[in-house]
C-alpha cells in the first residue's frame, strides 16, 4: 500500500468526521437541526447522492503498487476494479457506444488492398459480427440485464437492512413482498438508492463491451476519466476546508474575543489578503510552486507523486485565500457573543479565558462554520474547473473535470463535433455540484437560528 | 466629510504596503531571480552566463533589500526598483520587453466595454427576477424558480460560455463566435459575451437579491404600508425596492473599480484584447512582471472599491454617520 499526501489528509478528515459525529450525535441541542435535515426530502436525496460520490472518491484514495508494467506504477482500488476500462484504449476519438473510429484512416484489407474508411474499434463493440445490425439489440439486452442485476443486488441489501432493523427493535415488520415494495417505491431515498445502484451496475456491465462516453483524443475511455475526476473534485472541496478552518476559527474568534491590537492585526491581515484578487494570488502562488518543482525535480520521484503534490499545494493555496470570509463572519459573531449574559457571568465567576473560549464561544459559532463549509464546497469544485482552464489548477496529468473541459473545448470546432468529453464532465460535475448545493441549502435551513421554526 | 475621506485614504496606505510586501516575498524571496531565469530559459543546458544576462536585461541582478556596493544602498535594490515603483503606477517593463503601463492603458477599455454592460444588464435582470419571486412568494412559482436558480448556479461558467458560443454562434450564426473590433464595430462582438455573463449570473444573483428583499418584506413599515391599503405591487415598488436598494447599491459600488480588470475566462474565450486575457497570457507565458503588476493593480482597485463603498453608505443611508 502506498499513501500519498492527499490520501493521508483524506484519512485524517474521515477520522475527524467520524469521531465528531459520534461525539455530537447524542447532544440534545443538535437533535432539532438533525431532525430537520432528515425530514427534508430534497436534502436526504442529495445526501445519498453525495455519499455515493464520496464512496467512489474514497475507493480512489486507497493506493497500492501494481504489478503491471504500465506507465502508472501506483494505482488505486478503483483503478484496479476499472482495469478493463483503463486497458481498453483506442487509437483516437470514438463517439459513445461506437463500433468505429471517429475519423477515417487507411485500412489494409485481408487481400492486401488499401481503403480509406472508418476502421473498427479495437475493443468497443468488438464482440459483434455485424455491428450495424446487432448493436442496438445488444446494447438493450446488456443494459437491461445489468439493470436487473443491480435491482436484485439492491433488493438483497434492502431486505438485509430491514431484517436487521426488525431484529434490533424487535418490532414486527411486515415482510410481505407487497409491503416492502410499497415502502421502497413510496420512499424517495430508497428509490434513489435503487436507481443509483441499478444504473451503476448497468453502466459497469455496458462498459465492459463499449465505451459508454466514447474515447478522447488519445483513445482513453472518457467514462473512466470522469469517474477518476470525482476524487479530484472532492479533494479540492474538502481538503481546502481542512486547511482553511483552523485559520478562520482561530483568527476569527481571537479577533472578536480579545479585541484591541489583536483585532487590529488580524483585521489588517485579512483585509490585505482579501484585497488581492484571489485568482491572481492563486496564479502567482502556483507559478511559484511550478518554479520550485522545476528546480527540485529529484524530490518528486514519480509522475503521480508530483501531481499529488501539486494538488495538495493547490488546496493549500485555495485554503489560504479563502479563509478570510469565514474569519470575518466569526469575528462579528464572537463580538456579539462576548457581550452575552452567560459569557459575562462566566467572566465574573472567574472562569479562565481559554475555558470561556472553548466552552461558551466555540460551540456557539459552530453553526456558522458548518454552514459556510457546505456552502463553500460546491464553489470550490466549480473553481477547480476554471483554474484548470487558466492552467493554474491541478497538474495536467491529473484527471479532473477542468482538464477534461480544457482538452475538449478546442474540438468544438470539428465537424461532426466531439461532444462526449464535454457532456461527460458536465453530467458528473453538474450532479455533484447540484447535490452539494441542495444539501447546503438544507443544512443552512436546519442550522441557521434565524430560519428555525419553533 | 473631507476629513473622513482623507482618513480612509490614510488607512488604505498600510494595506497597499502589505500587499506590496506580500507580492515581493512571493515573487522574489520564495524563489530567487536565478530560479525564475532558469525556468524561463529552460531547465537544463543553461549556462550561468545566460542566467546572468537574463537577469541583467530585466534588472533582476541587484541585491534584494540592501545594496552595500552602491552609493545609495536603498534605491539600487530589487525591492526599490520593482516594488516601490508600483506605488506611483510605474509598472516597468514586462519580461518580454513591453511597457506594462501603456499595455494596461490600452487594454483597459475593451475590458470595461464588456464588464460594464454585463454588470448593468445583469443587475436589472437579477433585480426583476428577484422581485417577481418575492411577489409570488409562498407559491409553486416561487418554489420552482428557487430550484431553477440552484440548478443555474450549479452549472460551471465554462459550460455557459461553451454552450452559448455553440448555440448562438455556431448553430444559429447570429453573432460572430469571438473576436473584437474598435469603435462601434465592436458592438456585435460584445452581445454574446454580455448575454452569457448575464445568464450565468442569474442563479446566484437573483437568489441573493431575493433574500435581501425578503428581509425587508418582514419589516414593520411594510406592514403599515399594506395596512393602509396599498396593493402588493405598490408596496414592493414604492417601499421595499428603495430600501433594499441600499445593500444592493453598496454591493455594486465595491466591484465598480474592479470592472477595469475584466473577466479572465470570458475575455480569453472570446479573444477580447482586454486586461483579463492579458493576465491569462502572462500566466501562461509565466511573465512574472505582468502578474506582479496585475496583482498590485487589482488590490489598488479593490481598496478603492472599499473606500467608495464607505463613502456611498453615507450618501444613501442617512442612519450612517461619519465617525
Amino acid at each position: 500500500m502506498v499513501i500519498l499526501w492527499t490520501d493521508s489528509l483524506i484519512y485524517l478528515l474521515v477520522l475527524i468526521i467520524i469521531s465528531l459525529s459520534f461525539y455530537l450525535a447524542k447532544k440534545p441541542q443538535l437533535q432539532r437541526p438533525l431532525a430537520a435535515i432528515s425530514a427534508n426530502k430534497i436534502g436526504m436525496l442529495s445526501l445519498v447522492f453525495l455519499l455515493f460520490f464520496i464512496a467512489i472518491g474514497l475507493l480512489d484514495s486507497i493506493h497500492f503498487k501494481s504489478n503491471e508494467t504500465s506507465a502508472k506504477p501506483i494505482i488505486s482500488v478503483l483503478d484496479y476494479w476499472a482495469t478493463p476500462l483503463r486497458m481498453m484504449g483506442e487509437k483516437t476519438y470514438s463517439s459513445p457506444f461506437a463500433t468505429h473510429l471517429y475519423s477515417k484512416e487507411t485500412i489494409i484489407l485481408a487481400d492486401g488492398s488499401k481503403t480509406w474508411d472508418y476502421s473498427r474499434l479495437q475493443y468497443g463493440g468488438s464482440h459483434l459480427k455485424q455491428p450495424e445490425l446487432e448493436k442496438t439489440t445488444d446494447i438493450l439486452i446488456k443494459a437491461s440485464s445489468g439493470f436487473i442485476k443491480g435491482m436484485t443486488l439492491f433488493g438483497i441489501i434492502f431486505f438485509l437492512i430491514f431484517f436487521y432493523a426488525s431484529h434490533q427493535t424487535k418490532n414486527k415488520i411486515d415482510f410481505s413482498f407487497y409491503k416492502l415494495g410499497l415502502k421502497l417505491i413510496t420512499h424517495p431515498v430508497y428509490l434513489l438508492g435503487l436507481l443509483l445502484i441499478s444504473i451503476t451496475y448497468m453502466v459497469i456491465e455496458l462498459s465492459g463491451y463499449y465505451h459508454v462516453f466514447g474515447t478522447d483524443k488519445v483513445g482513453e475511455d472518457v467514462f473512466y476519466q470522469a469517474i477518476k475526476s470525482i476524487r479530484t473534485g472532492l479533494v479540492i472541496g474538502s481538503l481546502t476546508t481542512l486547511i482553511m478552518l483552523p485559520l478562520a476559527i482561530i483568527f476569527g474568534i481571537m479577533a472578536g474575543f480579545f479585541r484591541g491590537w489583536v483585532d487590529d492585526l488580524i483585521q489588517y491581515l485579512y483585509t490585505t489578503l482579501n484585497s488581492i484578487p484571489s485568482v491572481l494570488l492563486i496564479a502567482a502562488s502556483i507559478l511559484m510552486v511550478q518554479v520550485y518543482m522545476a528546480n527540485h525535480q529529484q524530490e518528486f520521484t514519480s509522475l503521480i507523486v508530483r501531481a499529488d503534490m501539486r494538488l495538495l499545494f493547490l488546496c493549500l493555496i485555495l485554503g489560504v485565500t479563502s479563509w478570510t470570509g469565514l474569519c470575518r463572519l466569526l469575528r462579528a459573531e464572537t463580538l456579539k457573543l462576548r457581550e452575552m449574559d452567560y459569557v459575562q457571568a462566566a467572566q465574573a465567576l472567574g472562569v479562565r479565558r481559554s475555558m470561556i473560549l472553548f466552552r461558551h464561544i466555540l460551540p456557539n459559532v459552530m453553526h456558522i462554520v458548518l454552514i459556510s463549509v457546505v456552502l463553500d464546497f460546491s464553489a470550490l469544485v466549480l473553481a477547480e474547473a476554471v483554474l484548470s482552464y487558466i492552467n493554474i489548477g491541478v497538474d495536467p496529468t491529473t484527471y479532473s473535470w477542468g482538464n477534461m473541459i480544457n482538452g475538449a473545448r478546442l474540438e468544438m470546432a470539428r465537424e461532426p463535433i466531439v461532444w462526449w468529453s464535454l457532456s461527460a464532465s458536465f453530467v458528473f460535475m453538474f450532479s455533484l455540484v447540484l447535490a452539494a448545493n441542495l444539501f447546503a441549502d438544507c443544512v443552512r435551513d436546519a442550522f441557521d437560528p434565524r430560519r428555525a421554526q419553533i | 466629510m473631507l476629513n473622513y475621506i482623507i482618513r480612509r485614504f490614510l488607512y488604505a496606505l498600510p494595506l497597499l504596503m502589505g500587499v506590496n510586501i506580500l507580492t515581493f516575498v512571493l515573487f522574489f524571496i520564495v524563489n530567487s531571480p536565478d530560479d525564475m531565469a532558469r525556468m524561463q530559459l529552460g531547465q537544463k543546458h543553461v549556462t550561468q552566463q545566460a542566467v546572468e544576462n537574463w537577469k541583467q536585461q530585466r534588472g533582476y541582478d541587484l541585491p534584494l533589500l540592501w545594496n552595500s556596493k552602491s552609493d545609495n544602498p536603498l534605491t539600487t535594490t530589487i525591492f526599490y526598483q520593482k516594488s516601490i515603483r508600483l506605488f506611483v503606477f510605474d509598472f516597468g517593463i514586462s519580461d518580454s520587453g513591453r511597457t506594462i503601463g501603456s499595455d494596461i492603458k490600452q487594454r483597459m477599455w475593451p475590458s470595461l466595454a464588456i464588464a460594464l454592460p454585463s454588470l448593468a444588464v445583469g443587475l436589472l435582470v437579477n433585480i426583476s427576477v428577484a422581485l417577481l419571486m418575492v411577489l409570488f412568494r409562498n407559491s409553486y412559482i416561487e418554489l420552482s424558480s428557487i430550484i431553477l436558480c440552484v440548478v443555474l448556479m450549479s452549472i460551471s461558467s465554462l459550460f455557459y460560455i461553451i454552450g452559448g458560443q455553440f448555440l448562438v454562434g455556431k448553430l444559429l450564426r447570429l453573432v460572430p463566435i469571438s473576436g473584437y473590433d474598435t469603435g462601434f464595430n465592436a458592438f456585435k462582438f460584445l452581445i454574446l459575451p454580455v448575454l452569457i455573463a448575464v445568464v450565468a449570473g442569474i442563479g446566484s444573483g437573483a437568489r441573493w437579491y431575493r433574500t435581501l428583499f425578503l428581509e425587508e418584506v418582514e419589516k414593520d413599515y411594510v406592514r403599515t404600508a399594506r395596512a393602509k391599503g396599498l396593493t402588493e405591487t405598490q408596496v414592493l415598488f414604492k417601499h421595499v425596492l428603495p430600501n433594499a436598494l441600499i445593500p444592493i447599491l453598496t454591493g455594486v459600488v465595491v466591484v465598480l473599480p474592479l470592472l477595469f480588470m475584466g473577466s479572465l475566462i470570458t475575455e480569453s474565450f472570446f479573444s477580447i484584447p482586454g486586461l483579463g486575457s492579458y493576465t491569462i497570457d502572462a500566466i501562461n507565458r509565466q511573465d512574472f512582471a505582468i502578474v506582479r503588476a496585475m496583482v498590485f493593480l487589482g488590490s489598488v482597485l479593490y481598496i478603492l472599491g472599499l473606500l467608495m463603498t464607505d463613502i456611498s453608505y453615507t450618501f444613501v443611508d442617512p442612519r450612517v454617520r461619519l465617525s
